[in-house]
This record gives structure tokens, sequence and C-alpha cells, in this order.
């Protein structure tokens, strides 16, 4: 994370304007860790929100058990960097789906993408721009990642589907 | 920050109901998920660009065979803000009062591929019929005198909001009970999230089998509501005060002598609010009577939270409408589920 | 030398209450007339054999309420029509009410009806006169006159006399003439809105409601003033236990009374309307609001149900009489109007626990 923190500064030349928009929980967890080393690093905490692409979507997912979260960021997001960040990046639907919904929080200057595990088998064209870490994977497999603030502790565990 | 849902099957609501006709249909854990999705929607409801691509491509017909503004508009929003085509069809009840013509007009619109049928009719039971007829989903927005189930629902979440967790608050509702199907709805709403329901109203606008100063149990299908003797005792120490319309048929058909007779009697004002909760709120599914069942004074005052009704309104029936028809509801229905990324 | 038409209806179970009759048997009819009923498994040389092996054999039915539709109404029955249909349920005699047009306020109309009836009607047909000119309750009808021209009691079909002097009236008159006044006993302001009886199902459902004392209140108040006239009344389609109790009471003392009610008073109740066979359901499912239980007077709560069974059984209540016409409108809708005929099916079903006595008005 930390390394990704550093690499986001470099590339907005440390912008005071940058806006990091966590994606579902987990992205937002993240967003906010992120804010809180590049306030350690160079002293200014970047704005932080969170959205719920889910009414965005192509494909359904209403049974995924999860209500729909209220969006949230502040102050729009008009003529500003903004660096969408997500836990694990897989079709690329999702991303897709958020930066249609960021769309109508106003034209950001430049949208960029950080997710924590990239684990291949894209289907649209969406690359990230930061990643923490590449786990290649087949396609029955599941990628679940825990955070200290939303489960027991921090990893990343590679399963099989049944 | 929301209550633990714990859905009764792993996809909820959304696989198990096609229609949405009468509250008491919906469990405690599906009325949570709808609460809990209603809280994302007001927030899209409340944005400048207020607009989702999700109902994309569906189209939703407003039926109302009975006039109401607020609630046709409400539903109207809610799902244009989804993205759905939004037609509205109003009919008088008369024009239609022969159940060919009814059963022709839902078999025409069928044809047409509806996805979602928003009925209001002056007929208790219109909606059943029609979902007998018809494959769209179909929404209840108030018939006769049975049902309103987005208005509890709007009720609820407006509550919810507010106090959190519904257990054990005392809600008071006072107004027409016989002839209002939001009373009907609100009773059982708030029961099923554990709310303890008091009813107060003249006895001859209660259905004849309720007494006053009686309980109710569950044969009656309202059961553990108190129906009070008197609108103090209903209101006092409560944490929801809810007035309903008293209108004024119901002294053409001799229930009451007059609405003035009603108001000092049995309406809410701010000497009755007082024996609430401080911190009480003040209730109504609109439009109000000022001066009858509320007065003005408690209609505008501090506790009153009717206009968040309105705006949570909308919030409520566009997690009603997405859940009902929402993209990939048939896959859902035979029981698969997407992985998401 | 003319033969006379021999028939013999064999095998079949012979049950003839009036004489108390029930058992397998062989009816052997002899130029139109009943010449002797003998125990089954006879032969008859030159008789017309009419094999009825599990089959009911019974005395033809009297329907004390039919409508004929005739004259007025034509396209919805005929004299001709309505007796073919009371024919293939097993009546052989039934009851013209006067609700045609014009109403059968006048000798004329009537003996129109009976001349028309004895060409082209397949059954015997009596007729029924009304109580008021028009069935309007303001006025009474000749009476006299109608009684000449053959009328075998009087009533407004489903108009109840909601003036009481006029129905005390009607009934001290109907005296010199030895004839019944049926009165459909329903106040209509106290019914007012109602589709269904009320209680707790017409309250869940939210539907309005008929209390059962807009039909007790009326049955009471006939009840008395025909105890004060010495009339004969006759109460048609009695459905609430308050009624029975006012009918005890007034048999009791001695009123010259009769009464009837329907085969679904005595089968169904107001739970049948959530459509599922009378079962109380968890939740409100989509067959609920079935239109085909909407019936006047509605069916109601089980314990009233109950109540006109043993009624029935204990002889209190004298008639059973199947519904024609029901009207099938909960809330407007008209989705279809139906016509029973024949209760026969419903009084095999409750042979074992009743008496059934079918009987003219004039009896």
């Amino acid at each position: 994370m930390t390394r990704i923190s550093h690499e986001i500064l470099e590339q907005n030349r440390a912008a005071r304007d940058l806006v990091l928009v966590g994606l579902q929980t987990r992205g937002v967890h993240l967003a906010r860790r992120i804010a809180e080393n590049i306030s350690r690093i160079e002293g200014f905490s970047p704005t932080v929100g969170s959205l719920d692409p889910r009414l965005w979507r192509d494909d359904p997912d209403v049974a995924s058990g999860q209500p729909l979260q209220p969006s949230d960021i502040p102050d729009g997001v008009t003529d500003k960097p903004v660096v969408i960040v997500d836990d694990v990046l897989y079709t690329g639907r999702t991303v897709r789906a958020a930066m249609e919904a960021l769309l109508d929080f106003g034209r950001a200057s430049r949208i960029q993408l950080a997710v924590l595990v990239d684990r291949g088998h894209r289907e649209l064209p969406i690359r990230p721009d930061f990643i923490g870490k590449n786990i290649p994977t087949a396609r029955d497999e599941r990628v679940q990642v825990s955070l200290l603030e939303t489960d027991s502790g921090d990893s990343v565990t590679l399963r099989r589907d049944q | 920050m929301t209550t633990t849902v714990t859905p009764s099957t792993e996809s909820g609501i959304a696989s198990t109901r096609k229609n949405l006709i009468d509250i008491d249909d919906l469990t405690r854990e599906e009325i949570l998920e709808i609460l809990d999705s209603a809280e994302g929607m007001l927030e899209i409801a409340s944005r400048d660009v207020r607009k989702t691509p999700a109902l994309r491509g569906k189209t939703i017909i407003t039926m109302f065979f009975e006039n109401s503004t607020r609630t046709r508009v409400s539903f109207e929003q809610a799902g244009k803000i989804l993205g759905a085509d939004v037609i509205n069809v109003t009919a008088s009840a008369s024009s239609v009062s022969k159940g060919e013509s009814l059963l022709n007009t839902v078999k025409t619109l069928q044809a047409m591929q509806v996805d979602a049928l928003v009925v209001r009719h002056p007929h208790s039971g219109a909606p059943y019929f029609i979902a007998k007829h018809a494959d769209a989903a179909v929404v209840n927005a108030g018939d006769g005198t049975h049902a309103h189930p987005t208005q509890s629902l709007l009720d609820l979440f407006t509550v919810h909001q507010h106090v959190g967790d519904l257990a054990g608050k005392k809600v008071a509702l006072a107004g027409d009970i016989l002839y209002s199907r939001v009373a009907r709805s609100d009773i059982h709403a708030f029961q099923k999230l554990g709310a303890e329901v008091s009813i107060a109203c003249p006895n001859t606008l209660l259905p004849n089998e309720w007494k006053p100063g009686t309980r109710l149990d569950e044969s009656s299908g309202f059961g553990g509501v108190n129906i009070a003797k008197s609108v103090d005792e209903a209101v006092d120490g409560a944490d929801v005060v809810m007035a309903l319309r008293i209108q004024k048929e119901r002294q053409d058909a001799g229930h009451l002598p007059s609405m003035r007779e009603y108001s000092d009697r049995w309406g809410i004002n701010s000497k009755r609010m007082a024996l609430a909760n401080s911190d009480a709120l003040l209730m109504h599914p609109g439009p109000m009577n000022e001066g009858v069942e509320i007065s003005t004074d408690v209609a505008h005052g501090a506790q009153s939270v009717v206009e968040e009704q309105v705006m949570n309104g909308v919030a409520v029936r566009m997690a009603v409408l997405y859940t009902l028809c929402a993209p990939g509801r048939s896959s859902r229905l035979n029981g698969s589920s997407d992985e998401v990324a | 030398m003319t033969n006379k038409r021999k028939l013999a209806v064999t095998g079949g179970r012979v049950i003839d209450p009036g004489q108390g009759i029930d058992k397998t048997a062989d009816v052997l009819i002899v130029d139109g007339k009943i010449e002797d009923i003998v125990d089954a498994g006879g032969s008859y040389a030159d008789y017309e054999i009419i094999d009825a092996t599990g089959k009911v054999v019974t005395p033809g039915f009297v329907d004390l309420h039919t409508h004929l539709r005739e004259p007025g109404q034509e396209w919805k029955e005929t004299i001709a029509t309505g007796t073919q249909a009371a024919a293939q349920g097993g009546f052989t005699t039934v009851c013209a009410m006067p609700n045609t047009d014009p109403v059968q306020d006048s000798a004329s109309v009537i003996e129109d009806v009976l001349r028309k009836a004895n060409s082209e009607g397949a059954v015997r047909v009596l007729t029924i006169g009304a109580i008021t000119v028009g069935q309007q309750g303001k006025q009474l009808s000749p009476m006299g006159e109608l009684a000449d021209a053959g009328v075998i009691g009087f009533s407004d079909d489903g108009n109840p006399v909601n003036d009481a002097n006029l129905m005390r009236q009607a009934l001290a008159y109907s005296v010199d003439l030895g004839l019944p006044i049926i009165n459909h006993a329903e106040d209509k302001k106290i019914r007012g809105n109602g589709v269904m009886a009320a209680g707790e199902v017409a309250t869940r459902l939210g539907l309005a409601g008929a209390p059962a004392e807009a039909e007790t209140a009326m049955v009471a108040r006939d009840l008395h003033l025909a105890d004060l006239t010495g009339a004969q009344l006759h109460v048609p389609h009695i459905s609430t236990i308050g009624s029975l109790v006012a009918l005890r009471s007034a048999k009791e003392c001695g009123v010259n009374v009769t009464a009837e009610v329907t085969p679904h008073h005595i089968t169904l109740s107001d739970r049948w309307v959530y459509g599922e066979r009378g079962d109380v359901p968890e939740v409100v499912g989509l067959d609920a609001y079935d239109t085909n239980t909407k019936v006047n007077p509605p069916l109601r709560n089980v314990s009233d149900r109950d109540a006109m069974v043993e009624g029935l059984a204990e002889g209190l209540i004298d008639i059973i009489r199947p519904t024609t016409r029901p009207t099938l409108r909960p809330t407007k809708y008209v989705l279809m109007t139906r016509r029973h005929m024949g209760s026969t099916f419903s009084r095999l079903r409750l042979r074992k626990s009743l008496r059934t006595r079918p009987e003219t008005s004039s009896d």
C-alpha cells in the first residue's frame, strides 16, 4: 500500500486537489489508507470519496446480498484528478460502471485506477495504473481480500470454487 | 450504521417475489433489505444529476384508477431516476368498472411487454386480479381500503433513519382506521419490525369487532395491536405519532357528528404531542387536513418529518422497483448468481 | 283400445321423505301416475324400463324462487329455457318470481305467464305476485286480483319492504287470502356498501362488510308483524344466528312462519373469499377476493353457517332452496353471472345429517 501511495503521488505531481474514490466497502477502506499514507509522506490529506457503482453495471447482481450503499464524494470531481481504488480487478466491469457513475459527479481532469490485486481475465479494455500485486488465477478460483477494518485481519486468499 | 441483515435466502427478496401487493407478504428480513437499499437510493435521488442506467430499457406503467398526484409522481420519478421508461395511464374506475374491460386492459398491456405495473385502484383486491392475469411485476400503489405497502415502507424508512432499530418503540396511529389502507399497512409494517403499535379513533371508525381498550390477538391478522380508549392514551410516551386523514365523507355517512368534534377529541395538536416523548416523530401520509386530524402548528413544527416522508417515498419506491424489475430477474429466479468483479 | 303407458324405474335408491321411504326399490308408473313402489329386483313384462341402478330416485323438487325473466328480459331467460333448465336439475315445479317487466302485479301479467308456461313450459309453473305495485314498496298491489289469477304467494323478490307499516298491512291483507308473504329481509342502510359479511375476513381484506344485523333486524321485525297480524310469513334465505334465534322464538309462540336456507349458507363461510376453499391463509394469495363468493345474503361467519346446519337438522328451517342467479360482483367487476341449478348434489351430500323436505309454499 505504501508503494502504491508513493506511485500515486509521483504520477499526480502531488496535486492538492487529488480525489481518491473507493469502490464498494473494501475499496473505501483502501482509499483511506492511501490517504493516510499520503498525509504522512506529503503532509496533505487528499479527499476520500466512496462510490457504489451497482446501478451502473451491465450485468445483474442484485442478488449479491449487499444492499445498495450511498455514495459520497465531497465537493465533486470537476477538474480534479481522480484515482479509483478497488480491492480486486477482474473482468473490469465494476470499474467501467464506476467511471460512468463518476461522470454524474462532474468532469474529472483525469481518472486513474489503483487496485490491490489484479487477477487477470479482463473482458473490457480497462487497465490499472497502480497495482498492489498481480495474481494470475483460473476462472473457477475466487480471490478473497480481508481487511482489518471489515474482516478479521489483512490477507488475500485464493480459493477454488467447488 | 445499518441493522444487520440476514436475508432469508442467499439472494433475498428479488429471487422470491414477483409482486408487491401487501406489506403483510414480506418477511422482516425482506423489509430490512428494502430499507437498506433505500438508503443508497436516497443518496442518488438527492444528487444534482439524478440518473442511473439501472432500469434502462424497462417499461413501467402507472395505472391509476383513482386520483393521486403525489403518489403517482413519486413512482414516476423513482422509475425515471432508475432510467426506466415510465408511462402514466389514468382511467376512471367507472369506465373500467366491468371485469371484462379491466381484464382486457391488462391483457393488452401484457402484450406490449411491460415490466412493471404500478396500480392504484379504489377497489380492494384489484392488484391481485391484475397480478393473476399479467406477467409484469405488480406494485400496489393503494387498493381500496386494503393496503398501501410502499407508503408503509417509506414510513418505516423515515422512522428508521431517525431512531435506528424499531424494536420496542411505541407507535401511535390516530385517525380513520376503518377506511384507511395506510393504517392497515402501517400496523403490519411496524409490528413486523418489532414496534408496539397503538391505534386511536372514534368507535365508529373501527371495524366492528375491534373494541376500544383491548389488544387484538393473532387470529385477527393484526395481532398485538393495542386499541386505545383515547388518543391521549395512545400518544402517551409514544416515539412516533402518525396522524391519518379524516375525510368529510365520514361525516356524511354518519360516522362522525362533525369535523370539529373529531378535531377536539381526537386531533393531534401540540397539547397531545406534549404527551409523547420529547424526541417523538410526527408523521402524516398526506395530504393533510390541517385543523382536522392535525393542527397547523404541529404539522409544521419541529417534530414533524412529513416533508422527509415525501423524499423518502421516492427512495423507497426506487428500491422496490429496482428489486422487482432489475435486469436478470428471470435468471435470479432460477437460482443462479454471478460473481462480482 | 287405448294402451296405458307403463314405466318402471328400476334399481334406484328411492327416497321420499314424505312417506319415510329410503330404500332400493322399483317405481311403477302407469299413465302418468305412480302406481306402486316395490322392492327392487322384479321383472316387468310390458313396462318400459328405465334402469336407475346407482342413482337416486326422488319426487321432483320444487324451486321456490325462480326467475323466468319473461315477460321483459327474454334475452336473459325465457319460460321455455328456464323450465328446461329446471327440469335438468330435477325440479318439476318452479315458482316464478314477480320481477319481470312488467312486474307480476296484475292479473293480466299472471295470466300471460301461466298461458306461456302451459304451452312452452317444460315443468309446472306456479306464480308469485308482487307485494307492492311495481315492487316499489309504496303501495299494495291488487293482491286479491292476483290471488284469483292463481298466485301461490307474494313477494317483492330482492326488494325488501322497508316501510314497516306497509309490511304490516300486506301481512294483514294476506290473511283473507290465505297466502304467504315472502319478504327479502335486508335493511340496505345497515348493510351500506358491504360486499361480504362483516368480520375478520372483511377487515383483513379491506372489503366493506355487511353486518349480520342488516338481515336479523328485519327478520325480527317481520316475525313480530306476522305475530301481530296472524299472517303466514315465509323467510327466504335465512343466514344469521340472530335470525334463527328470532325464528325459534316465533315458532314457539305459534307464529305461522316457514323459513328456507340456501345450499351455500349451510356449506360455505366468509373464509371462502380468501380463495383457499375455506382455509385461512397465512398470507393472502392471488386467489383471494374470489368473485364466485359474492352472494346476497353474503356468506356468513363459520358460527352462522354451523347454526344454519343445526337449524335445518332440527327442522327449524323447513326448506333448502337452490340459488338461482347469484350476483357475482365483489367490487363492481362483473366477471360473470352464474346460475346454479339443481341442489340435488348438495342434498345428497347432506343426506346423512339432515332431513330434507321439499315443500311448496302453499302447503
